[in-house]
């Protein structure tokens, strides 16, 4: 399989980062879902946040390196079999998973750095706070990162279900395109 | 939570002319930001932590002839919490303690004032007692007070100040508060805070 995308086919790096990230996403839901309910004395209530934070900054990074390849190799069009309302529909619904998933993990950022203190990743380094203080920062990001998050994991769940719609009941390319075959 | 304060007195002072006091109105200093609850809770037993309330406001009547007569009313925004650690005082105001959504305000009003002598810097002391309300639950507080001063500021004001100590336990306000261990149930409360006289 080729690296980039062309008119037919995903290239596997789009590939891996669509099934990698997915992958990710749904991980940091269960490990903060987690970790938020751990109890005091827990061995883990102290590394469980660090590589919650340490794996969401990565993704932020890998996001960042997933909208360059978009540009870079944009993705194959639509298939031909698209209903105007399906193509409408999947562009706002690409957006906005691209969109939440950013402000999640924005939100995620200004709870741990509302004090002015930065985040290590991985205790290699240290992302610097660049907005702190703001009011109630901590509560407020805590609340929209929780909640936004929830929006998130269903919407991508839509996601998952709407291409087993095309795989089984329209039954055309659109899931198996993103396993690497062609359409 | 917190609460807080006090008055306290001076019976004869010899220093004072032997004028018969009135006691006075005063307002606790939250623009000069001259007040203070602080608290001090165990860590794991190796260590405490520290913080503070931002937000607080109150005000009492004190006369120093007449401490027992001393009136004081404190309010303190629990959502101010702080302890120099975001990701801690979010837990913190959080439902695991303070559930500062829920009961923003903690609250002392003062139900007796009983003087107790002088410290080791010849300063009055007094037992405040009062009702705490905090966290939903309201229960008398004792506070250990002391009336650290008065007189007049360098601008134009009159200023009485204070400190007090006391401690409270978390499960007695919050019984289904996050379990940290049994050390760290006490909490002490310093208080110190100048009122300026109303006009």
């Amino acid at each position: 399989m080729q690296l980039r995308n062309t008119s037919a086919r995903y290239g596997w790096v789009s590939i891996v980062l669509h099934w990698g990230i997915a992958l990710v996403v749904f991980g940091l839901f269960a490990l903060g879902l987690w970790m938020v309910g751990l109890d005091y004395y827990s061995a883990w209530r102290k590394d469980a946040p660090d590589l919650h934070k340490s794996i969401g900054i990565t993704l932020f990074a890998i996001m960042l390196v997933r909208i360059v390849w978009r540009l870079i190799s944009p993705p194959p069009p639509p298939l031909a079999s698209y209903s105007r309302m399906t193509r409408i529909g999947a562009a706002f619904g690409h957006a906005f998973l691209y969109l939440g998933l950013f402000a999640v993990m924005i939100a995620g950022y200004l709870i741990s750095t509302a004090d002015g203190v930065g985040i290590p990743v991985f205790g290699l380094f240290e992302i610097p706070a660049l907005v702190s203080g703001l009011p109630d920062q901590a509560d407020v990001a805590g609340v929209v990162h929780l909640y936004l998050a929830w929006v998130l994991v269903v919407f991508a769940g839509l996601h998952g279900l709407a291409a087993l719609k095309h795989h089984f009941i329209d039954r055309d390319a659109t899931l198996v395109r993103m396993l690497g075959r062609k359409a | 939570m917190l609460k807080k304060t006090l008055a306290a007195l001076a019976i004869g002072s010899a220093l004072l002319t032997a004028g018969q006091a009135m006691a006075a109105d005063y307002v606790i200093d939250k623009e000069g930001q001259h007040a203070f609850v602080d608290f001090k809770i165990s860590h794991l037993g190796y260590s405490f932590i520290t913080g503070t309330f931002k937000d607080l406001d109150g005000k009492f009547s004190f006369d120093a002839a007449k401490p027992e007569d001393a009136k004081i009313e404190v309010n303190v925004r629990t959502a101010s919490v702080f302890s120099n650690h975001a990701e801690r005082d979010k837990h913190v105001n959080s439902k695991d303690f303070l559930e500062s959504g829920k009961f923003p305000d903690a609250k002392f009003v003062s139900t007796s004032v009983k003087p107790t002598g002088k410290n080791a810097d010849g300063k009055q002391t007094a037992d405040v007692t009062g009702d705490l309300t905090f966290h939903g639950v309201t229960k008398p507080i004792v506070v250990k007070a002391t009336f650290l001063g008065e007189g007049k500021d360098p601008w134009g004001g009159y200023r009485a100040g204070f400190e007090g100590t006391t401690n409270i336990s978390r499960k007695e306000f919050n019984k289904d508060g996050m379990d940290v261990g049994p050390q760290s149930d006490n909490v002490q409360l310093y208080i110190t805070f100048e009122g300026v006289k109303a006009k």
